[in-house]
């Protein structure tokens, strides 16, 4: 990588550009294909439509944000690139392999080459802050024991919790133990990692120590970012690229300052965080006045 | 380290304690140590009635158990029932003239099968057949018996 | 209305089915994983140690005081046509046959099943079981396997602790307190109980109860609505299906293995 530690430092103290999407320099050519692919995904939880005929595109090596409101299923496709759920239709590519059609075998090949992090942390209650690090590269890496305790003190001292090593995760506060999941997460060098809500419910402090994290992360180890937030400044603050969805399909994407700029009513609701607009602030319902004179059992559903 | 250790020790104690209590079951409370299966010698006797009898019924002299019975069956030509008794190895001089009973351990116990010895110098031998028997007593036909006599009795 | 009823019955027909076809999906993903599980025998070790010896205490303490509830009991009842002597056998063969494994199963069944279902559901609950399948270690055989192989080993064991502290006990009020013949307690007992027929056939049992228990414990947890309303509800589900489970599989392998 052309960019070191301190240029990525100072890169989200500025506004982000479309130039720095794609890291400059050596660039492969592989690069020009983007590393997820997702075409008319439809996806439905019952008789609840989530995904009504998605498409997007994650580039290599970029911080590529979804946004949206809570309830427009985020999290569902994060589970659905990372193959734990099945869409009813369409296809998402992950490196070029279709995710779903994928054997058992081949798909956990590609799960350890993706990290996530999950937004309560996930780590295994029952073991220690170094031994969860050190889980997936004792599950997949067959390492000396010098070496991999060198490895995770080194992921540990990335998140800056060496100090928390012995630690159970019962005893962290919340903005650790997602540090100590993002520290899992990266454990072993990924191509790519999922953060689901990585900043919610965090005090200032520790999303600021989060927001730096992802994008050091990304930029210091050649990464490529997925982040699902609806925490609309911080994500901005770091994304190279954002895509809106609402309603089961993209509303809206481009770069911060082109989504910013070009919303549309709908987006635009959201990133202004407006309590009425185009997303109705009342669920849907009869009118108030008819349904107080009604009674109960003739309910429109 | 130290609890995994621990744990060690702990489940490799709970593992002994468990086949201990197997061990205990099947030797001191079941009857796994006094010989089960073919070890030992079979004898056959007829009986005319075995009364309740069953397979696994003990076999004793003396009041001391030889063996068990092992088999019973009905000769359809003869109309008596066919007692296999086991009869363990160790005690493999019984004279071919002994007597076989069956009895019943106290008032409402199990009926088992009790050799007497007879004189002979010829011992028993596997599949040999004990010629002396005697039924199993039937409640109702003692009873009914003893009625009888009373009643010779007094009409005499 | 009749239709409204009607469909709901239906629908928990429809539900209750679907539940079994998981829970038997379930059963054969944990099989699935017994080989690998050759592998790593610590992780085995760990849940003999959950199951096993964390239950010893309430399985020893039981054991003993059914036991000696059974000898006072058997006393008094024998006494009466005076056949004292064969206290032993009423007290071990009822232990051996039915006490040993089904009150065994019934309180790891409260103990051990509700503690896994628990730690099941939780693990699912905080996502743990969804990181471990992100990570590229499949949750069902490195959790559920070894907890599944730990209940079915430890469960014999447990229920023979159990008999056999039932016999002390049974030993201790009879020939120690009431004063039945030392010598014609055991001696009766053991020409009495068949190895095969008592012993054994409570071996196969406690093995039979071991599989239902854990195997309910897990599928509960697994199969729990990921909250903690869900996992509460299903902790409780687990205790109550596990004992009707043992309860109505006893009375079928009795049947089997003692009717003519």
């Amino acid at each position: 990588m052309g960019k070191g530690v301190p240029g990525a430092a100072a890169a989200y103290d500025t506004p982000p550009t479309t130039a720095r999407a794609v890291s400059p320099g050596d660039q492969p050519p592989a690069l020009a294909t983007p590393l997820v692919r997702i075409r008319g995904l439809h996806f439905a939880r019952g008789s609840k439509c989530i995904f009504n005929g998605l498409d997007l595109d994650i580039r290599r090596g970029a911080v590529t944000a979804i946004m949206g409101p809570s309830g427009t299923g985020k999290t569902t496709l994060l589970k659905l690139i990372s193959g734990q759920l099945r869409p009813q239709a369409g296809i998402v590519e992950v490196d070029g392999a279709d995710v779903h059609r994928l054997s058992r075998r081949r798909l956990y090949a590609l799960r350890t080459r993706m990290g996530m992090l999950f937004q309560s942390g996930a780590l295994l209650g029952d073991l220690t802050v170094f031994d969860n690090v050190a889980f997936p590269l004792r599950e997949h890496a067959h390492l000396p024991q010098s070496l991999l305790r060198r490895l995770v003190l080194m992921k540990l001292e990335a998140v800056g919790l060496r100090g928390a090593a012995t630690l159970l995760p019962s005893q962290l506060s919340g903005g650790m133990a997602r540090r100590v999941a993002l520290a899992r997460a990266v454990a072993l060098d990924p191509m790519m990692v999922l953060y689901d809500e990585p900043f919610t419910g965090q005090d200032p402090i520790s999303m600021g120590v989060l927001v730096t994290l992802v994008r050091h992360l990304n930029d210091a180890g050649s990464l490529t970012s997925i982040i699902v937030s609806h925490d609309v400044p911080e994500t901005l603050s770091i994304a190279d690229a954002v895509y809106v969805i609402a309603e089961g399909r993209v509303i809206c994407h481009g770069t911060p300052a082109e989504v910013a700029s070009a919303a549309g009513p709908r987006a635009r609701q959201f990133l202004d965080g407006q309590p009425d607009g185009p997303v109705h602030f009342h669920y849907p319902a009869m009118p108030l006045a008819d349904e107080l004179l009604k009674l109960g059992d003739e309910r429109a559903c | 380290m130290g609890t995994t250790r621990t744990t060690e020790i702990l489940v490799g104690a709970f593992m002994a304690a468990g086949f201990l209590a197997l061990f205990f079951l099947s030797m001191r409370v079941s009857n796994l140590s006094a010989g089960d299966g073919a070890d030992g010698y079979a004898l056959t006797a007829r009986f005319d009635n075995i009364g309740s009898l069953k397979v696994r019924a003990p076999v004793s002299m003396a009041g001391v158990r030889l063996g068990r019975v092992e088999d019973i069956r009905f000769d359809a030509d003869t109309y008596q029932a066919v007692v296999t008794l086991r009869i363990d190895g160790a005690y493999d001089r019984l004279p071919t003239d002994t007597f076989a009973n069956i009895y019943t351990a106290g008032l409402l116990g199990e009926q088992y099968v009790a050799l007497d010895p007879g004189g002979s110098q010829d011992y028993l031998g596997d599949g040999d057949q004990i010629e002396h028997t005697q039924s199993a007593l039937v409640l109702e036909q003692m009873i009914g018996q003893f009625l009888f006599d009373k009643a010779q009795e007094g009409s005499e | 209305m009749l239709t409204d009823a009607l469909a709901r019955l239906g629908r928990s027909g429809i539900g209750a089915i679907a539940g079994i076809g998981r829970a038997h999906l379930l059963l054969v993903a944990v099989l699935g994983g017994l080989p690998a599980l050759v592998t790593r025998p610590r992780l085995l070790l760990a849940q003999i140690y959950n199951v096993g010896v964390l239950s010893v205490l309430i399985i020893a303490v039981s054991g003993l005081f059914v036991g000696m509830v059974l000898g006072l009991q058997g006393y008094y009842v024998l006494s009466q046509f005076g056949a004292e002597e064969s206290l032993g056998v009423m007290v071990a063969a009822s232990l051996a046959r039915e006490l040993g494994p089904v009150v065994t199963a019934l309180l790891v069944a409260g103990r051990a099943g509700s503690a896994l279902t628990a730690e099941i559901g939780l693990m699912k609950a905080t996502e743990q079981l969804s990181a471990l399948e992100m990570m590229a270690v499949d949750p069902i055989r490195r959790i559920l396997t070894p907890r599944f192989l730990g209940g079915f080993l430890a469960m014999p064991l447990l229920a023979a602790m159990f008999s056999t502290l039932g016999v002390l006990g049974g030993w201790f009020v009879g020939v120690g307190l009431l004063g039945v013949d030392d010598g014609a307690f055991w001696s009766q007992m053991q020409a009495k109980l068949d190895f095969r027929e008592d012993v054994l056939n409570g071996v196969i049992k406690s093995l039979v109860f071991g599989v239902v228990v854990t195997w309910i414990a897990l599928f509960q947890g697994y199969d729990a609505t990921p909250t903690s309303a869900g996992v509460s509800r299903a902790t409780t589900r687990s205790v109550v299906h596990a004992a009707l489970a043992v309860l109505g599989l006893d009375f079928i392998l009795t049947a089997l293995m003692f009717g003519e």
